[in-house]
C-alpha cells in the first residue's frame, strides 16, 4: 500500500507536481504584471472624481485642449496646457454630434472640469485649439497631469478619404 | 470590364472550392475514387483561376486605374513600378487576395503529390485546405471585393461599389492617393507575405491532422508527412516576424523593434505554439508519446493563424497596422469559434486512440525537457494572449477600460524567455528515457564552469544589473554546450572513421540534420537574445532642440547640427534633412542625416532616422517633425542602443540553421 503511494509520487505524481508548480508561477506572473502595469482609461471628470488615490498610477486620459493655454519653451522642451473633459464613450460622443462638436463644446463651456498637463518632448504639430488629446502619465500631487505619451487627433484631420480630383468617365 | 472578370474569377473559384469540400466528402464516404479524384482536379484548377484573378488586380494596379477604389487608395502617379505591384498588399482587400493566393498555391502543391499510400487522407486534406480557402474568397466577394469602382450618387457623395446604384454616375479620379509612406520601405514590402506564408503554411500540417484524426490514423504518419510543411511554416514565420521587427525599427522612429502592439502579439502567437509543436512531434516521432498534446497544439496554431488575421485585418484593435477597419470581424469570428470547436470535438471523439504508447519515466529525461519547454511556450502563450484580451474582458466585465503595455509582457514573459533559454542550454545533454539527476550533472559541469566564468569576468567588467548578468550567463551558456555538442560529436566521428575533425563535422551535421539545423538555429537564437538584451537592458535616450552648431551628448558620443536642408524630392515629397557630426573622444566618426518626408498627396508624414550602426551599438537620431524646424531651432531625439545588430545577425544565422535542416539529404517520402 505505503509502496505503491510511494511509486505513485515518484511516477506520474511528481510530473503532476512539477506541472502544479509551473502553472502557478505563469499565473504569478500574469497577475502580478497585470496589477503593477494596467493602464486605466479614463476622463477627466472620472480623474478628478476618484483624486488622490490614483496618485502613481498608469493612466490614459481624454481631452479638449485650450489653444490658449498652450506654453512651450523649445529650449528645454517644457510643454503645459489644459484639457477638458469630453465624454468617453462612443455613443455619447454620437449623441453630441460627433468628435468635433464635442470638442468644440469642451472648450467653450466654462463649467467643464479642466485638468493641466505637464509634457517633455517635442511639441507636436497638431497640439491646437479643440484637438483632442490622449495622454498617458500620472497624476501628481497637487492634481497636475504629468504625460510620457501625447497622442493628438484634430477630428478635421481625419475625414472619410473621398476621391480629390474627379472627373466624370462619360 | 476587367474589374468584372477579376470578380468573375473570385466566384469562380470560390464555386469550386465549394465543389471540391462536396465532392471529396462525397467521395470518402461513397468511396468513390473518382469522386475524390475529381475533387483533387478542381482544387488544382484553384491555383491558376486566383493567378489570373490577382494578375488582373496587379495590372490594374500598375496601370493605375483609379476608378477602382481599391487601386485609388493604394497606389498614385509618382510611384515607382515595383511599389505599385506591392501594393498588392497594402490595403485590406488586396492582402486578402494575397492570403487566398498564397493558400491555394500550397493547397494546390500539397495535391500533386503522390497519394498512393496515404490516399485515406486525400480527401479531408482536401476539405481542410478548401474549406479554409473558402472562407477568405467569401469575405472578398461579400466584404472586402478589390474590384469595386466609385460611383457619384444623386446626392453626390462618392462611394466604392461593383454595380451602379441607382442613378449613380460613374467617377474616374486622375490620381490616387498613394501607398501609405511607411509601408514603402523594403521590409514592409516583404514582411507581409513573409508572414502570410508562413501563416498559410500551418494550414496544410493542420489539414493533416484533422484528416488523420477523421479516418482514425493514430500513428505519427500525419506528422511525417508534414514535418517539412512544418518547418517551412514556422521559418517563413519567422521570418515575417523579423522583417516586421526591422520595418518597426527602420521607420517608425521611435527606436525601437517591438512594441507589444496587439497585432504584434498576434502574430507571435501562433509562432509560439508552431515552436512548441516543432518540438513536441520529435517526441511522438522517438517515443509514441504527447499524441493528444500534438493534436491539440496543431489546432491552436490553425486557430492563432485565423485569429492573428482576424486582428491585423478587422480593426478590433487600434495599433500601428490599423489602417484596415471593416465589418469583416464577425466573420472571422464565426469561422475561428466553428473550426477550433468541430477540431476539438474530433480531438476528444480519438482521444482514447491517441494515448501515449510509453509513459515518462524521469524528470531529468530528454522528453520531460520536451515537455517543460512545451510548458513554457505555453506560458507566454497565455500571457500574450491575456494582454491582448484583457482589455475587452475588463471593459465587458468591469465597464472600465485598461490596457496592459510593454511592461507587462516584459515583466511577465522576461523570466519565462529566462527558462527557456536555460533549457535549450540542458536538454540536449539529457538522454531519452530513464535518466538521472546524477547523469545529467555529469554532463552539465563542462559547459557549465565556462558559462560561470563569463559571469565572473562580466562581474569583473562591471556589470552589475541582475537581468542582463543571468541573461548573458544564460547566452554563454547555450553557446557553450552547443559548441560541446559539436566538438564531442565531432571528435566522436574523427576517432571512428579516421576523419579529418573539419571533415567529421561536416559528415555529422549532414547525416543528423535536423539535429545539428536545430542546434544552429538554437544558437541564432541566443544570439538573437544578446541584441535583445542589449537594448531593453542598456537603451539610453535623451532630446534636446539645437541651434547650428549646438551639441547633443549620449553614451559619450557628441552629435553636432550642422546644417539644414527642406527640397522637393522628384516623386513628389518635400524633404527636410538635417546634418549632423558624430564625434567621440573628440575624433570625427562620420555624418548623419536624419530626416522626415512629407508626402503632400495624402497629406502624410514620414520620420527616417539617421542611424550609426556598428557591432557594438546603434546610434539612432530622429529629426522631430516639427513645423518650426529651422536652424536656429530642431528637435533632435538620441537613441543609444547597445548591441542590437546581433538581433539581425542573429536572424540570418537561424535561416542558415533553417537551411542545414531542411535540406533534402535524399529522396524522402515526404516533401
Amino acid at each position: 500500500m505505503q509502496k505503491s503511494l510511494i511509486r505513485g509520487v515518484q511516477g506520474r505524481g511528481k510530473f503532476i507536481i512539477g506541472g502544479m508548480l509551473i502553472l502557478a508561477a505563469i499565473i504569478y506572473l500574469i497577475v502580478s504584471a497585470t496589477q503593477s502595469n494596467a493602464e486605466y482609461f479614463m476622463t477627466v471628470n472620472e480623474l478628478r472624481s476618484k483624486g488622490n488615490s490614483l496618485v502613481g498610477r498608469s493612466l490614459r486620459i481624454s481631452g479638449a485642449v485650450f489653444g490658449d493655454t498652450i506654453q512651450y519653451d523649445p529650449l528645454t522642451m517644457n510643454l503645459t496646457f489644459d484639457v477638458a473633459h469630453v465624454p468617453g464613450d462612443n455613443a455619447a460622443i454620437k449623441m453630441g454630434g460627433g468628435l468635433a462638436a464635442v470638442l468644440h463644446t469642451a472648450v467653450t463651456d466654462p463649467t467643464r472640469t479642466r485638468l493641466t498637463i505637464i509634457y517633455n518632448g517635442p511639441r507636436p504639430d497638431l497640439l491646437r485649439d479643440e484637438a483632442q488629446a490622449i495622454i498617458t502619465g500620472h497624476l501628481g500631487e497637487g492634481g497636475i497631469f504629468y504625460a510620457d505619451e501625447l497622442l493628438l487627433k484634430c477630428p478635421t484631420k481625419y475625414q472619410e478619404g473621398i476621391p480629390s480630383q474627379v472627373v466624370n468617365s462619360n | 470590364m476587367l474589374a468584372q472578370f477579376g470578380i468573375g474569377m473570385f466566384l469562380l473559384t470560390f464555386l469550386l472550392a465549394l465543389f471540391s469540400v462536396g465532392a471529396a466528402v462525397a467521395g470518402y464516404f461513397s468511396k468513390s475514387d473518382r469522386l475524390v479524384e475529381a475533387a483533387r482536379r478542381s482544387m488544382l484548377l484553384i491555383f491558376p483561376l486566383i493567378t489570373v484573378a490577382a494578375l488582373t488586380l496587379i495590372y490594374l494596379l500598375v496601370t493605375g486605374h483609379y476608378e477602382i477604389e481599391y487601386v485609388y487608395s493604394v497606389t498614385s502617379n509618382d510611384m515607382p513600378f515595383y511599389l505599385k505591384v506591392t501594393a498588392l498588399w497594402g490595403g485590406q482587400a488586396g492582402s486578402l487576395v494575397l492570403w487566398s493566393w498564397l493558400m491555394s498555391a500550397f493547397a494546390s502543391a500539397v495535391t500533386l503529390r503522390k497519394w498512393e499510400r496515404d490516399r485515406e487522407l486525400l480527401p479531408w486534406v482536401i476539405v481542410v485546405t478548401s474549406v479554409t480557402l473558402a472562407f477568405f474568397l467569401s469575405l472578398t466577394i461579400l466584404y472586402e471585393n478589390p474590384f469595386a469602382r466609385w460611383w457619384q450618387t444623386t446626392a453626390g457623395d462618392f462611394v466604392p461599389r461593383m454595380f451602379a446604384p441607382a442613378g449613380a454616375v460613374a467617377i474616374t479620379p486622375m490620381d490616387g492617393q498613394g501607398l501609405n509612406p511607411l509601408l514603402r520601405h523594403p521590409g514592409m514590402i516583404v514582411h507581409p507575405p513573409m508572414l502570410y506564408l508562413g501563416f498559410v503554411a500551418f494550414v496544410i500540417p493542420y489539414a493533416f491532422a484533422i484528416a488523420a484524426l477523421v479516418t482514425g490514423h493514430s500513428d505519427d504518419r500525419w506528422i511525417r508527412l508534414t514535418r517539412r510543411w512544418t518547418l517551412v511554416a514556422w521559418v517563413f514565420l519567422s521570418i515575417g516576424l523579423v522583417l516586421g521587427m526591422r520595418w518597426a525599427y527602420d521607420v517608425l522612429g521611435w527606436g525601437g523593434y517591438w512594441a507589444w502592439d496587439p497585432v504584434e502579439t498576434a502574430s507571435l502567437m501562433p509562432w509560439l505554439t508552431g515552436t512548441a509543436f516543432l518540438h513536441s512531434v520529435m517526441i511522438q516521432e522517438k517515443r509514441g508519446m504527447f499524441k493528444q498534446w500534438n493534436m491539440l497544439l496543431i489546432i491552436l496554431t490553425y486557430a492563432l493563424v485565423i485569429f492573428g488575421t482576424f486582428l491585423t485585418r478587422s480593426g478590433v484593435f487600434s495599433s500601428v497596422h490599423a489602417f484596415s477597419q471593416s465589418a469583416i470581424g464577425p466573420m472571422f469570428f464565426a469561422f475561428i469559434g466553428i473550426t477550433f470547436v468541430t477540431s476539438l470535438a474530433l480531438l476528444i471523439y480519438r482521444w482514447k486512440d491517441l494515448r501515449a504508447e510509453v509513459e515518462m519515466r524521469s524528470l531529468f529525461s530528454r522528453e520531460a525537457f520536451f515537455l517543460l519547454n512545451n510548458l513554457l511556450f505555453m506560458g507566454i502563450l497565455i500571457v500574450c494572449f491575456w494582454g491582448v484580451v484583457f482589455p475587452l474582458i475588463s471593459e465587458l466585465v468591469t465597464g472600465q477600460k485598461v490596457t496592459v503595455g510593454p511592461p507587462f509582457y516584459q515583466r511577465a514573459n522576461g523570466p519565462l524567455f529566462g527558462a527557456l533559454m536555460a533549457i535549450m542550454g540542458i536538454a540536449p545533454l539529457t538522454a531519452w528515457g530513464g535518466s538521472t539527476a546524477g547523469t545529467l550533472g555529469r554532463m552539465l559541469w563542462k559547459p557549465a564552469i565556462p558559462s560561470l566564468l563569463t559571469t565572473v569576468i562580466l562581474l569583473f567588467l562591471g556589470m552589475r544589473n541582475w537581468i542582463a548578468l543571468i541573461g548573458f550567463t544564460l547566452v554563454a551558456f547555450v553557446i557553450f554546450v552547443t559548441i560541446y555538442e559539436f566538438w564531442s560529436g565531432g571528435r566522436s566521428r574523427e576517432k571512428k572513421f579516421k576523419e579529418n575533425f573539419l571533415v567529421a563535422l561536416w559528415q555529422l551535421a549532414g547525416r543528423n540534420r535536423r539535429r545539428y539545423g536545430g542546434y544552429l538555429i538554437h544558437l541564432s537564437m541566443v544570439v538573437m537574445a544578446i541584441g535583445i538584451l542589449g537594448i531593453e537592458v542598456y537603451r539610453t535616450t535623451t532630446q534636446k532642440t539645437l541651434a547650428v552648431g549646438e551639441d547633443i551628448q549620449i553614451a559619450g558620443y557628441t552629435l553636432r547640427y550642422n546644417s539644414l536642408a527642406q527640397f522637393p524630392s522628384t516623386d513628389g515629397r518635400f524633404v527636410t534633412r538635417a546634418n549632423m557630426s558624430v564625434f567621440r573622444d573628440g575624433k570625427l566618426l562620420g555624418n548623419l542625416y536624419p530626416r522626415y518626408d512629407y508626402y503632400p498627396t495624402s497629406g502624410q508624414m514620414m520620420t527616417v532616422a539617421g542611424v550609426r550602426s556598428t557591432l557594438a551599438d546603434d546610434l539612432y537620431v530622429v529629426l522631430v517633425n516639427w513645423e518650426n524646424v529651422s536652424l536656429i531651432q530642431a528637435p533632435f531625439k538620441v537613441y543609444h542602443n547597445p548591441l542590437i545588430n546581433w538581433l539581425w545577425i542573429g536572424s540570418l544565422m537561424f535561416i542558415l540553421g533553417f537551411l542545414v535542416a531542411a535540406w533534402p539529404s535524399r529522396p524522402e517520402e515526404d516533401f
